[in-house]
This record gives structure tokens, C-alpha cells and sequence, in this order.
């Protein structure tokens, strides 16, 4: 920036620069003339002579004109000029740096433009910093995130804190109509939806905001996808219809491509159709106060507010509620309202991750540097005669030192490009390792911002390794220097220990790395070898959805009895299949591992005998399953009995809970033939006592890291579960048997649809993407760290070797043996190597604390994994040692000497 | 012809230095003096002289003032700065070293192997 001032001023004071430059030749000229006139020649001769002599004015005018103003400019590409000569004429060593480089910064990069697209973009809707996440809490009964009541939805919207409030529901929905029935992702939402999240179709328009319909408005939009799709792509598709679950819809819009729904997983946010409604009609409840259905809920606060302003307003909304509704909201409970800066909950625990990760892979650019820093030391070594005579001929420090600098950032910028270009080309690859349950609010590009960011670091990279030869040169002795020939090796004192130094930290920062990469491969190790409950082997799921139409009359799967007969006839067709040993069917909640929040069917417990009013109950969690289920899962039964074909709508209602929730609620161990108070499956509003018929063993549903929180079973025959998942286990084949489960099921109902089929393998393996990602990573970034280390460690042992020639010659002239020398080499590089070490374990105890969260069944600090990785370490630096320390013992004493 | 040694690059500064050492002097009078001090052996090139006091001005090594000269001719006067005359001075002892070593490296007598 000064540099641009003073040139700016240079410009205007140009011409009175000029104006005295013309003077001054011109004054010279007529100074030599007026001489040459003394000494006897014409006026007229003299005034040529004198111009002859000269020279042309205007080069010296131009030459002069070039050191006012274009200096730094100048010498910059001159300095470029010359480095690219060095370049090519030592092709090694630039190729190993700019490779170093390119690694470093291109793996940089990559992870920056996941954090680019991701944290650092602010969420792609209108005003994205006025949008909220609003979440009840029951903190008096441990509850939390229970979801929102319509007439809270009301008192909201009315509360003059929001200037928009919308729920959010939804799930999957079948869409027909077409030759074969499809299962698309929907959501629910209130026409104000799109209005509170400032977007607009790209065809047709959104919904009225104020529209007051209770129910469905039988208006969609539906996805650019599902346009492309289902409906070609048909400019005409306004005001056409489609049937979703025996429905008829209007499509009024189209959503951009680009349009994702600000929800956490990668299904919700593919979303492919949204229907809007008041959520006060049927198919939805009544509107009852303390029925909170709505489980998801955003708002959009009025301008100005801000977020612990509209909170506080909103903490005396509730206080002023919960007086003027004591029944529904019962002091104990406690219930409270949160907001959350939307792009909080949806980023999620993300951030964390994405931090990690960036720190490793900064790690990862540091050694790099380092390691270039050395090799940049060692050829300053080489190039000492150089400089010296470079010094001698009129080159100033400065000017060296800003040459070995263009020349260091001129390296880091070749290797950023380079990496840039890997980063391109391998670009598809890359971004299939990044999960999908990554929420991207934006899609991940090499953008601008990444460009400039790869540019930088390349500046900043080039600046930190070009420091230290920048730096030695600082005082070369000149008539030393010169005086040497051919050994280059001097002021090798200080360059040696700087390069040990260097070494010293290059192994400390990659053990950090190794360390936490060691971490987290045991931490997934054990979850591998976690005992999730169930048997995972020669089992799949395959999902299939009763719909369920607006009008409940129209149902024919209303009722439990309705119901019954499709999923025997399902049964006792899948067990005909050849090869399948087992089949059973339940709802999605009863897949392990495969579920997002909206499919856990919370229910309050209420026990027979100590009855706690609905909301103050603790929550616990249900599945629905087919006899069948446990045995197919191999989950043992463990007190009690399982379920029987005969527990079906015309017995009494039984459940069977998890040894979790029998030990929490019955830690006497009598919960066999307790009853337990359940809504009525088809009959809003009714309840009844369900019998605990049977414990079974505890299954890891959430997540293979989480113990198992209480849950229970339904008999699928006593509910009428919508969101089917029929299981099947023996010998199948994974590529037709969805097909094959397909032609039976839609011979008993053509209008379902038969979808997503997944064994439980895929299941598990799955559940661990995003710690997958995060140990493949870290782990990557550490192997290259330590390849390196490895390195750095080889280079500074041969110069040693090199340093020492003559003296390992005396030795084993005097008689020493090779194994000594050997011995000696080997012991110099241990020591750098320890020293690097222990260095690097002190920090890695202090880092491995802020790791905690990333790991499973592993303490921070692992003995087993410090020691271990420790111990790798040393021998790699051993084995990078070996060679030069053999070339060592290989020198001829007599060539040695001579030299000397 | 022939006892005119060729300039060296880089030692044009030193010259001028030197020369501007024993008192402000315009630029005319610079090269004069660098004949005169050098025994009439070296040669500048007239304009050439320019570029080079230009840059030593920029780097604060020569200071400038407008004067008369001798026969009263409106002229520019180049006079050294504190950081010049140390630059001087350094340079000075760079020289010698390499004129040393060079010399010494050119005297030095073929070995016997």
C-alpha cells in the first residue's frame, strides 16, 4: 500500500523530475562542449562532438526514469527471470519442492473449500442471520426438543417476535400415477414457508403466506429434480396434477436446482416435493395444547431483533403462557423455549470436525514447509560461492536476500498451482469421500474465495520456508567464501544447527499428527468391534409405505385390523423366496442405525399405579415389529415372552421393552405383567394399558457409539405401522431381491412402492461414514507427515555424513571399524529423532485433551498408542538413517584424505 | 587505447562514491574526476554516468542541491550522505578482500600431484 502511495507521488511529480533531468544532461552537454571549444574546435563542432559523446539522452532518460519509478517492479521480474533459470538448471530438487508444496498446500485447499462451502457461507436464504430453530424443552422430566403444539405455533406467530413462524413435517410420500409407483421425500410445511425463507420458485410461484387453510391446501411445489424426472422437464407443468398417497395435488411451482431445505441430514434436504398446510385439520390431530406434534420448528425474527433480545421477550411469552395455562403446563415440567441460530443447527457438530481436520491438514503444510526450509538450507550451502561473488560484484544483503525470498514464494506459488491442478483434475474423486451426511449449504467448488485462499497460503508458505536461507546469508565472509574451492561446507555451525533444529520440530509435528490419527483408528477399531445387539450378517431391509390419505374414511389401512392381513400375506410370501430362511417386517424405527429423529415415536411413560400426568413423564422411545422380528435379528428374549401371531387387535395390548428400560424403571427386576398407559393405534385421542409381556436384550439403535436408551415393542398386528421395513435373512441376492419383494408386494397392493433396500452390513458400515472420513483423513494426512519427517530426517543425515567425510576417512584410517561409524551416524540421527519426539508427545498430551469428543471408548491419553506410535516413529527415523549412515562406513579413507 | 581498463559492472558506484567522497561535485565534474583520480584509465561512458547517480540518490547515498558551477552554469551538485560514506567504506573493504583472494588465486602455482 506505501509502495502504491509513494508511486502515486512519484507519477505527479514526474514532469518537475523530467523538467530537471533535461536540464541536467543538457547542462552537461553544454559543459563538455564549452571544454571542447577551449581546446579549439568551432562552436558548431564542439556542440556535435559533445552530443556524440554523449549518447543518446533519451535511453539515459529512460534508464534513469526506471530506477525512480519501476524499481521494485523491476527487479521482481528480474528476480523471477532468474529464478526460473535456477529452476531449470537443477530440475531435482525444484521437482521435490514443488511436489512438497503442491501436497501441502492442494491438500490444504481441499479441506478449506469444504469449510469455504460450508461454515464460512452464510446460509443461502434472505437475511440468513435473522432465521431460528425454535426448540421446546421439558428440562423438569429430562426432555428435550419435544416439538412444538399448534396452538404454541399460533401464540408464536401472534407474539410480535417473529415476523414468520413455520413448522416443518414431513417424511416420505407415494407418488403415483406414473407406470411405477414412487417414494419421494416431502415436507410439510405452512404456506408461509418460502416467504420466511426469501426464496422463490424458479417456475411458477410460491405459496400465499396468507393463506388461513386448516389443512392440506392441495398446492406443491415440487424439486427441479423430481420435474426433470417424472415430468420431463415440462415447461407447461403449472396448474398440472399429481396424486400423492391417494391425494390430488396441483403443482403451482418449480424450486431452483440449488434450493436445499435448512435441515440437518442428507435426506431431509433432498426434499423432492413440499405440500402446504395449517396442521389443523385432518389428517392432522386437533389442536390441542399439549399435543406437540409439530417436531420441527423455524422462525424468521422481526428486523432489528436480535437473537438474545427475541429470547428474552420470549422467556416472558412462556412465563405469561404457563400462568394462563397451569393445566398444560405443569411447573415441574419446566418448559422452555430455545432459539438456536439456524445455521448452528444445521451445521451441527460439524464445525468441530471441520476445524480438526483443517488443523491436521495445516499440520501436514507446516512439515512441509519445514522440510522444504532444510533442502532450501542445504542448497544455500551449495550456493554459498555464488552468493559470495554475487556479493563481491555489488550485490547488497538486501537484494540477495529478496532474490533467495522471490525464489522461495516463486517455488510455493508453482507448487500451489501444481496443487490447484491435482485439486481440478482429481476433483470427482475427492468429493465422493466427502459424506453425504455432510450438510453442504452450499455446493463445494474451487471458488473464489478457495483461489485466493490456496493463493495466500501459497504467499505465506513460501514466506516461512524462504525465512531461514533468506536469513543465512545473512553475514556469508566474503574472502572465506571465496577463498574455498570446490567444498562448499562453511559457516556450517549455525547452518547445521538450524537444520538440526528444523528436523527436531518437523518430527515433533508430525507425531502430533501420527498420535491423533492413532486415536482415532483405535477409537474406530472398537467401534468396529462394538457388539451392536442384533447380527448385522445376511440380513437386509427393504422399506415400503402404507399411505396415508387426507381423509381418514378413505384409509384402508386405518386400523389395526385393516392392516393385519397385507403384512401376513408380505410374511408369507418373502419366506417363500428360495434362500431366505427369515422374514419379519416392522417400521423404519426398527432398523438399527438407519433412522433419522422423526422416526423414534417418542411416548411419555406412564405406569400403572404411579400415574404422572402426560408431560411430566420421562420420554422413551418405540418400534413396532412382526413376531418374527427378534428371532430374524437374533436379539434374545431374556425374561417374559416375545410377541405371537395371536397378539393382534382383538387381544389385549402387550408390548416388550429393552433390558435398559426395565432396569431404569424397575430396578426391583419385576416389570413382567406391568402395564403401561399407550394411545390407541387408529382411534385419536383413545388410550389404553398395555401389558409387559417380555425384556429383550439391548440393541444399539442410535448409533453404535451410544449405549441403548430404554425403548419398547409394539406387535406390529396391534398398531398400524405406515412406514414399513420388511426383513429378510438367509442367502439372497442384493441386486434382485428388491425387485423380487417388489412384483410380490404390488401383486398384493399395486400402489405401494418398494424401495431402498439395504443390508444391515451397509447399515452399520454407513452409521461410521463421517468417522470414517474424518480417521481416513487424518490418518492420510499423518502417513505424509511422517513420509516427510522420514525424509527431512534422511537429508540432514547426509549432510552430516558429507560434513564428516574427512574425519570418518582419519577414523578409519587410524583403524576404527565400519560398525562404529556406523554406530555414530545412527546415534546422531536417534538423538535428533528423540529430541523430536519428546517434543512432540508434550504436545500431543495437551492437544489429545481437545479430542475427546472425536473419540469412542479410548481415553485421550492412550497409552498404548502414545508408546506405540512413538516406537514407529523412531524406527522409521532409524531406517531413514541407515542409508547415509552406510554410505559412511563406505567412505575410502584414502579418497577422504586426499581431499582434505 | 589500450591502457584504458575495462569498467567492471557493479564498480561504477564505487567510482562515483569515491569521487563524490572529496567534495560535492555536478555531474560533469564526476566523471572528471573519476579520470583524473584513475590515473586517465578508466572511462565512463558520458551518459551512463546518470542512471548510475540517479540510483545512488534513491538509495540515500548521495544527496542533491542545485548551484552554479564554475562558469556559472546552472548545475546540479552531488554530494555523499552519512549512509553513502559508510556504503563507501564497506565497499571499499569488499574490494580489497576480492582483489585479494583474486589475486592470490591467480598467482597460485600449478600443484604437484
Amino acid at each position: 500500500m506505501a509502495y502504491l502511495k509513494s508511486l502515486r507521488a512519484r507519477f505527479l511529480r514526474r514532469t518537475q523530475t523530467e523538467l530537471e533531468l533535461e536540464d541536467e544532461l543538457q547542462s552537461h552537454i553544454q559543459m563538455r562542449a564549452g571544454e571542447l571549444q577551449r581546446i579549439g574546435l568551432t562552436q558548431k563542432e564542439a556542440q556535435r562532438r559533445a552530443r556524440l559523446e554523449f549518447g543518446s539522452p533519451e535511453r539515459f532518460k529512460e534508464e534513469c526514469r526506471e530506477t525512480i519509478a519501476g524499481n521494485l517492479i523491476d527487479t521482481l521480474v528480474q528476480d523471477t527471470r532468474f529464478s526460473l533459470r535456477m529452476f531449470r538448471k537443477s530440475p531435482g530438487f525444484t521437482a521435490v519442492v514443488v511436489l512438497t508444496m503442491a501436497l501441502g498446500i492442494g491438500a490444504t485447499t481441499a479441506v478449506f473449500s469444504v469449510i469455504d462451502a460450508t461454515l464460512l457461507h452464510s446460509l443461502p436464504y434472505r437475511h440468513p442471520n435473522q432465521l431460528v430453530q425454535i426448540v421446546d424443552d421439558l428440562p423438569g422430566v429430562g426432555a428435550r426438543d419435544v416439538g412444538i403444539s399448534v396452538p404454541e405455533w399460533n401464540d408464536l406467530q401472534n407474539s410480535g417476535i417473529f415476523e414468520y413462524v413455520s413448522p416443518i413435517g414431513g417424511g416420505d410420500v407415494n407418488l403415483t400415477g406414473s407406470s411405477q409407483p414412487a417414494r419421494i421425500a416431502f415436507l410439510n410445511v405452512p404456506p408461509n414457508y418460502f416467504a420466511l425463507l426469501g426464496v422463490q420458485p424458479e417456475l411458477g410461484h410460491s405459496f400465499n403466506p396468507e393463506d388461513k387453510t386448516p389443512g392440506f391446501t392441495l398446492e406443491v411445489l415440487i424439486s427441479d429434480g423430481l420435474w426433470r424426472r417424472a415430468f420431463g422437464a415440462d415447461a407447461q407443468i403449472l396448474g398440472k396434477s399429481l396424486r400423492l398417497d391417494n391425494d390430488l395435488y396441483r403443482i403451482i411451482g418449480v424450486m431452483p436446482p440449488n434450493f436445499h431445505d435448512p435441515l440437518r441430514t442428507a435426506r431431509q434436504r433432498n426434499t423432492e416435493l413440499w405440500a402446504a398446510s395449517g396442521f389443523s385439520a385432518p389428517p392432522a390431530p386437533d389442536p390441542v395444547r399439549n399435543l406437540r406434534f409439530l417436531t420441527e420448528a423455524i422462525g424468521r425474527l422481526k428486523t432489528g431483533l436480535t437473537i438474545a433480545e427475541a429470547q428474552s421477550r420470549l422467556d416472558a411469552l412462556v412465563a405469561a403462557l404457563q400462568k394462563q395455562f397451569p393445566a398444560d403446563y405443569p411447573a415441574k415440567s419446566r418448559w422452555a423455549i430455545r432459539l438456536i441460530p439456524l445455521k448452528d443447527s444445521v451445521l451441527g457438530n460439524v464445525h468441530d470436525s471441520l476445524i480438526f481436520l483443517f488443523g491436521a491438514v495445516g499440520l501436514v503444510l507446516l512439515i512441509g514447509c519445514v522440510n522444504v526450509a532444510n533442502l532450501l538450507l542445504a542448497r544455500a550451502n551449495a550456493r554459498a560461492r555464488e552468493m559470495a561473488i554475487r556479493r563481491a560484484l555489488g550485490g547488497s544483503r538486501r537484494r540477495l536476500a529478496q532474490q533467495l525470498l522471490t525464489e522461495s514464494v516463486l517455488l510455493s506459488l508453482i507448487g500451489g498451482t501444481a496443487g490447484l491442478v491435482i485439486l481440478f483434475g482429481a476433483k470427482d474423486f475427492l468429493l465422493r469421500l466427502v459424506p453425504e451426511s455432510l450438510p453442504q449449504l452450499n455446493a463445494i467448488s474451487i471458488s473464489w474465495s478457495v483461489l485466493l485462499f490456496a493463493f495466500l497460503v501459497s504467499l505465506l508458505a513460501g514466506g516461512i520456508f524462504g525465512l531461514a536461507p533468506a536469513l543465512q546469508g545473512r553475514r556469508p565472509n566474503l574472502a572465506s567464501m571465496l577463498k574455498l574451492e570446490g567444498r562448499g561446507s562453511t559457516s556450517s555451525k549455525e547452518q547445521g544447527r538450524t537444520r538440526r533444529l528444523l528436523v527436531i520440530s518437523e518430527f515433533a509435528l508430525s507425531l502430533i499428527l501420527m498420535i491423533s490419527a492413532g486415536l482415532l483408528l483405535r477409537s474406530f477399531y472398537d467401534l468396529l468391534n462394538v457388539r451392536p445387539g442384533f447380527e448385522p450378517h445376511h440380513t437386509i431391509a427393504v422399506r415400503t409405505w402404507l399411505p396415508v390419505p387426507n381423509d381418514p374414511k378413505t384409509d384402508i389401512y386405518g386400523s389395526p385390523a385393516q392392516e393385519a392381513p397385507l403384512l401376513r400375506e408380505i410374511l408369507r410370501r418373502a419366506k417363500t423366496f428360495a434362500g431366505i430362511d427369515e422374514a419379519a417386517v416392522g417400521n423404519v424405527a426398527a432398523v438399527p442405525l438407519a433412522h433419522d429423529r422423526n422416526n423414534l415415536n417418542p411416548f411419555p411413560l406412564i405406569v400403572e399405579g404411579h400415574e404422572t400426568p402426560r408431560d411430566q413423564a420421562p420420554v422413551v422411545y418405540s418400534s413396532v415389529v412382526t413376531p418374527e422380528y427378534f428371532h430374524l435379528m437374533q436379539i434374545p428374549l431374556l425374561r417374559g415372552r416375545s410377541f405371537a401371531d395371536s397378539d393382534d387387535d382383538q387381544a389385549p395390548p402387550v408390548v416388550t421393552i429393552n433390558e435398559e428400560m426395565a432396569k431404569t424403571f424397575w430396578p426391583d427386576g419385576n416389570s413382567i405383567g406391568q402395564r403401561i398407559k399407550l394411545p390407541v393405534a387408529g382411534v385419536p385421542g383413545a388410550f389404553a394399558w398395555n401389558t409387559i409381556i417380555g425384556v429383550v436384550a439391548n440393541v444399539r439403535t442410535e448409533s453404535l457409539a451410544q449405549a441403548s436408551a430404554p425403548q419398547f415393542y409394539f406387535s406390529a398386528y396391534q398398531r398400524r405401522p405406515r412406514d414399513l421395513a420388511i426383513f429378510l435373512r438367509g442367502r439372497f441376492d442384493r441386486a434382485t431381491i428388491e425387485a423380487k419383494l417388489r412384483e410380490q408386494v404390488q401383486s398384493i397392493d399395486r400402489e405401494l412402492p418398494v424401495f431402498g433396500a439395504q443390508t444391515l452390513d451397509d447399515a452399520v458400515s454407513e452409521s461410521l461414514t463421517q468417522r470414517r472420513f474424518s480417521m481416513e483423513m487424518v490418518g492420510l494426512f499423518a502417513l505424509i507427515a511422517l513420509l516427510l519427517a522420514a525424509i527431512g530426517i534422511y537429508g540432514v543425515i547426509s549432510y552430516i555424513v558429507s560434513e564428516r567425510t574427512h574425519e570418518f576417512g582419519i577414523r578409519l584410517a587410524l583403524g576404527a571399524e565400519r560398525k562404529n561409524i556406523l554406530r555414530i551416524v545412527l546415534r546422531s540421527g536417534l538423538r535428533l529423532a528423540i529430541a523430536g519426539a519428546a517434543i512432540g508427545l508434550v504436545v500431543a498430551v495437551a492437544v489429545s485433551r481437545f479430542m475427546a469428543t472425536f473419540l469412542f471408548g479410548v481415553p485421550a491419553i492412550d497409552l498404548l498408542t502414545f508408546t506405540g506410535v512413538t516406537l514407529l516413529f523412531i524406527t522409521v527415523a532409524l531406517v531413514a538413517c541407515y542409508l547415509p549412515a552406510l554410505r559412511a562406513t563406505k567412505v575410502d579413507p584414502i579418497v577422504a584424505l586426499r581431499d582434505l | 587505447m589500450n591502457d584504458e581498463a575495462e569498467l567492471l559492472p557493479g564498480t561504477l558506484d564505487l567510482l562515483i562514491l569515491k569521487a563524490v567522497s572529496l567534495g560535492p561535485l555536478h555531474g560533469y565534474a564526476v566523471l572528471s574526476r573519476i579520470e583524473q583520480i584513475s590515473g586517465r584509465t578508466l572511462f565512463v561512458e558520458q551518459g551512463a554516468l546518470y542512471p548510475a547517480l540517479f540510483r545512488l540518490v534513491r538509495q540515500g547515498l548521495l544527496k542533491t542541491e542545485w548551484g552554479k558551477s564554475e562558469n556559472n552554469r546552472r548545475a546540479k551538485f552531488y554530494e555523499l550522505t552519512a549512509a553513502g560514506r559508510k556504503r563507501l567504506r564497506e565497499e571499499t573493504d569488499g574490494w580489497n578482500r576480492l582483489v585479494a583472494a583474486i589475486t592470490s588465486a591467480l598467482s597460485a602455482k600449478p600443484q604437484q600431484a
